[in-house]
């Protein structure tokens, strides 16, 4: 196996996340989007740590999951009160900063 | 830009059958996780996303364990598919029926979001294929877990101790934002 | 058993820590002692509320089990000091004075008959007793308990105090709605600070100074469902969090530190190594500076220093026994130990030795005079006596800057019963009137409270220092290390702070003269409040008589030496036990005591009595005769006379406007100036350059068009105008407020800076 074959595999899942991230308008697709670009990062940790036959690129995946896990709650309870308050989570109806 | 190259990744069929078996398994994951992530990012229905999040986190989970770190493959599975999603959809669960059915109203900012995708598609897959050229995963063997654990609670204590802090940050945070009164 | 242990892998081979693992079998099972009020808390946690009593019979019976253990000990330790015979101590000790003994044999040299600590034979060795709790990377971490001097004293006073505090809360908090768990958590409470108190290691010291934080968080937010209490519960935690940091920077420095002193190891957090390699001139000497002014921070939040003093008045709202038992024996005495057992450290770091004033010293004389100045204008009891704490905080902390380290522990002790005695008292008063506002609901209590009045006028004399009650022999001692009075007979100690012994003497005379006032208005004149106040009961009176007991015999402790009359056996026993003489204590020097410094701090005590009382006992009585009802003030007061007078107790009642300053300027000045930046720098600097490039070239244009001649540059010239002005108008449009957009933005650039990168490089 190459190297290359799993970095275009989480460069291609990046991309994908990044879309997703973008074009969503639900908060909680945006999340969603946020954990496929994460775990495109973990891929090539991963990847880089097998290469290097060591296990420190698998302990900073491993911190990134736990640090996901973090992010999900605190966004999702984000959403939450986004929901309450204005009764929908459309991310484009959220434009305080407007100039 | 050796694009040949890295396509070879899929053929080089002279290593033997573990080799072969192991191109074919990358091969069947990466397909069905690209198109699972393309469906979720592109689907109406959100607790499609949500299980079509399963696909693409399951399908990381095979290629850790294709790439011999089994351990972070089986948290993956945990903590990810066996919580993070269940958070998932208790979110969807909660805020049911806040979003209207017309997204594809929204054309122009589709068009954005495609043109920055492709674009980082392009550049990091640009500067992936330009930098690694063909360099091969041939781990000898697996990562053991008791080393993982080792090397987290001496080498990484600190940033180990600094997680567990954010995590009840985290805790207290989402209770603190989310709780009614 | 009996075995020395020494830092084997030190680079001075074999320097003696001073520990035994020998001793009584009390010396090394001191764990008891904090297990036991742990204990306790579990218990009353869990079967408290169906026990008859509530549960407070299992707090007072385990809080007294320990009591009696800790006598114990301290009678172990008595007979260990002078009579441990271990195997190998005649040659560690031989060790220690020819490697160490330079500065330390000097410092104890004019000491006569103490210099024994160093002769072999006479050792006083802490008792060590460790198990290892995880190891990695061959750094074995421990728990465990370091016993010597210091901390037998501690565990002493310490549970004396919370058995008393036990007893008296059986009465004081009767009926209250969470009667059990306030019970719960004062167990808990006394078994954090023995915690900390036999702490062997640094790590250990840092968990217990945090769970008495926490239970001090519980405990003054007691009656949380009034606003300010929980406020004031709030305040304590967070003002603590902020010296805590410190703590935690100060602990990792140290123990990286001493890591690089020790071949083939990366840290080490006990207490013994610190401080000997300190001792020893081993670590480096930046290191120990920062590691002392973080461990500084930490003291001053915790032991209510000024700068972070101001929850500790505060923290009055919490019951009375709670104020007694913070304030005298463990949360707000846990930093003036803190300084004391890593004293290694400090000495070293702030360079104590010398006679330049240090920030310990500086922050102890300050802390001293403003909470002495701050107790003048208060209303409540309560906070007369908190501020009085803080003051009285201030000469430990001082003390202990200018090296005068026995003093600063013997204050602490005698500290310890009186303002315990005090606080009763105050809680006994209150308890009686329903109230803590001395000049609205107080006034001529000693007639009907005799009890009350009486221990409360000796804590009062013990606190002002005047002979022979505790506070005077503390004090002085304080006096005499502060090595500043040249006058008949020069006081020696580890230099010359005369700065020190003037704010020193300053605060004498200010502590005698708030104390009268508080007395006056508390006991004399006519009573002020409503309905009619009696005398509480037998356990709020009999701890209150224990105390006064106490506060007028524990100065005896430790009577100067040379003191005529007195046998040579009796003097300085308190130092004699106390004081470690050991290679993990620093070398300091001890003053001699002076008869004329002695007579003239009495004299200064004499006359802030003598002035506070020709106030109050002679003017305000008239006064309230001749208006016929009772006063708290003269009406004609030198406030109400002159402006300067007027500001200055207006500052005073604002505390020096520090929690303004806390509040409005510092959390304030950042919370809401944040949040409108962010906007102001949107609407404003974005919009504003977007949109003021395009007016200003369209401004530049029009100055073109009439300055050159329009037929060569006209055309040019307005559509330039055109197009920045239509540029300002387009690139307004990216500013949406929404976040995806911006997002789109970011990704976008990020990513053609990049391909840039890859090109280029």
């Amino acid at each position: 196996m190459l190297l290359n074959q799993f970095l275009l595999l989480a460069a291609a899942l990046f991309a994908i996340g990044v879309y997703g991230v973008l074009a969503r308008r639900n908060g909680v697709l945006v999340l969603m989007s946020i954990e496929l670009i994460l775990n495109a990062v973990n891929i090539n940790l991963v990847a880089f740590s097998a290469v290097r036959e060591t296990v420190d690129g698998e302990i900073f995946a491993l911190f990134i999951i736990a640090v996901a896990a973090a992010e999900v709650g605190v966004g999702l309870a984000m959403v939450l009160l986004l929901y309450r308050n204005r009764r929908s989570i459309d991310l484009t109806e959220i434009d305080l900063l407007r100039g | 830009m050796t694009v040949p190259a890295a396509l070879q990744g899929l053929d080089p069929l002279t290593g033997g059958d573990v080799v072969v078996a192991q191109n074919i398994a990358f091969g069947i994951l990466s397909v069905v996780m690209v198109v699972a992530a393309l469906r979720m990012v592109t689907t109406r229905n959100v607790v499609h996303a949500a299980l079509y999040l399963v696909i693409v986190l399951a399908g990381a989970a095979g290629i850790f364990i294709l790439l011999g770190a089994e351990f972070v493959g089986v948290t993956q599975v945990l903590v990810y598919i066996g919580a993070i999603v269940v958070l998932f959809l208790f979110g969807i669960m909660l805020t049911r029926g806040a979003l209207g059915e017309d997204e594809e109203a929204n054309t122009e900012k589709r068009r954005m979001a495609t043109l920055v995708g492709v674009l980082v598609l392009v550049v990091t897959g640009g500067a992936v294929l330009d930098s690694f050229g063909d360099t091969a995963v041939n781990r000898s063997a697996p990562s053991l877990t008791a080393e993982i654990g080792d090397t987290i609670f001496s080498q990484y204590i600190v940033p180990f101790e600094a997680v567990s802090v954010l995590l009840l940050a985290a805790l207290i945070g989402a209770i603190v934002v989310a709780r009614t009164d | 058993m009996t075995e020395l242990l020494t830092l084997a892998a030190s680079t001075a081979t074999g320097l003696p820590l001073g520990i035994t693992e020998g001793g009584s079998w009390l010396l090394r099972n001191a764990w008891l002692i904090p297990f036991l009020p742990g204990l306790s808390f579990v218990g009353i946690l869990f079967f408290g509320k169906r026990m008859p009593r509530g549960g407070s019979e299992l707090g007072v019976a385990f809080v007294g089990l320990a009591f009696v253990l800790s006598l114990l000990t301290a009678a172990a330790w008595i007979d260990h000091r002078d009579n441990f015979e271990g195997e190998e101590v005649h040659r560690a000790v031989a060790v220690a004075v020819a490697e160490h003994g330079g500065e330390s044999a000097e410092g104890h040299a004019d000491e006569g008959e103490s210099a024994e600590g160093h002769v072999p034979g006479h050792p006083s060795l802490g008792v060590h007793n460790t198990v290892t709790w995880f190891e990695m990377n061959d750094v074995a971490f421990t728990v465990g308990t370091l016993v010597d001097g210091p901390a037998v004293m501690m565990l002493v006073v310490v549970t004396l105090v919370s058995l008393l505090v036990h007893v008296y809360s059986t009465e004081y908090v009767a009926g209250d709605r969470r009667y059990t768990h306030f019970f719960a958590f004062l167990s808990l409470f006394s078994a954090s600070m023995l915690l900390l108190v036999v702490s062997e290691n640094t790590l250990q010291l840092l968990v217990s100074w945090e769970l008495v934080g926490v239970c001090s968080f519980v405990l003054i937010g007691h009656w949380w469902e009034e606003k300010p209490n929980s406020d004031a519960a709030l305040k304590a935690f967070l003002t603590n969090r902020v010296g805590d940091i410190g703590l935690i920077i100060g602990v990792a420095i140290l123990f990286f530190t001493v890591g690089s002193a020790l071949p083939g190891q990366f840290g080490s957090f006990s207490i013994a190594e610190t401080n000997a390699l300190a001792g020893t001139g081993q670590l480096s000497h930046t290191a120990l500076v920062v590691a002392s002014c973080c461990l500084m921070a930490a003291v001053m939040s915790k032991s209510g220093q000024f700068l972070l003093h101001t929850w500790l008045p505060d923290a009055m709202a919490g019951p009375t026994p709670v104020s007694a038992l913070i304030h005298a024996a463990t949360m707000v005495v846990a930093g003036v130990f803190m300084i004391a057992r890593m004293y290694g450290v400090f000495f070293e770091g702030f360079s104590i030795g010398g006679s330049s004033i240090n920030l310990m010293a500086l922050i102890g004389g300050i802390t001293t005079l403003i909470g002495a100045c701050l107790a003048f204008v208060q209303r409540d009891i309560k906070k007369v006596l908190a501020y009085s704490t803080i003051s009285q905080l201030g000469y430990m902390v001082m003390a202990l800057g200018v090296g005068a380290w026995t003093a600063a522990l013997f204050h602490l002790f005698t500290h310890a019963f009186f303002k315990a005695c005090l606080f009763l008292g105050a809680g006994s008063a209150a308890h009686a009137v329903h109230s803590f506002d001395m000049k609205s609901d107080m006034g001529g209590l000693r007639k009907v409270m005799p009890h009350t009045y009486r221990t409360f006028v000796i804590g009062s004399i013990a606190l002002a220092g005047l002979p022979p009650l505790a506070g005077f022999w503390s004090k002085d001692e304080i006096f005499v290390g502060t090595g500043g009075w040249g006058l008949f007979g020069g006081t020696g100690g580890n230099g010359a702070y005369t700065f020190m012994l003037v704010m020193g003497v300053t605060t004498a005379a200010l502590t005698a003269a708030y104390m009268t006032r508080c007395v006056y208005l508390t006991f004399f004149g006519e009573f002020r409040g409503h309905g009619t106040p009696h005398e509480s009961g037998p356990r709020i009176v009999v701890p209150l008589w224990i105390l006064a007991g106490l506060a007028i015999v524990a100065g005896f402790g430790n009577l100067p030496k040379g003191l005529p009359l007195v046998p040579e056996s009796l003097q300085e026993r308190f130092g004699h036990f106390v004081e470690p003489v050991a290679s993990y204590f620093p070398g300091i020097s001890h003053g001699t005591p002076s008869w004329s410094l002695a007579t003239a701090s009495t004299l200064v005590v004499l006359s802030g009595i003598a002035v506070a009382g020709w106030y109050y006992f002679v003017k305000v009585e008239a006064a309230s005769k001749a208006a016929g009802e009772s006063l708290t003030e003269l009406p004609d007061g030198l406030t109400t006379k002159y402006p300067l007078a007027r500001m200055g107790h207006t500052f005073l009642v604002q505390k020096y406007y520090l929690d303004h300053l806390y509040t409005d300027v510092i959390a304030g000045g950042t919370k809401g100036p944040v949040a409108a930046a962010a906007y102001k720098i949107d609407q404003d600097v974005i919009d504003g350059v977007v949109n003021a490039a395009g007016e200003n070239a369209v401004k530049a244009g029009n100055l073109v068009y009439h300055r050159f001649d329009q037929l060569v540059v006209d055309g040019i010239v307005n559509n330039s105008g055109r197009a920045s002005s239509g540029a300002g108008g387009e690139l307004r449009k990216i500013q949406t407020g929404k976040v995806q957009d911006y997002a789109a933005i970011l990704f976008a650039s990020a990513m053609v800076l990049a391909g840039v990168l890859i090109v280029i490089v």
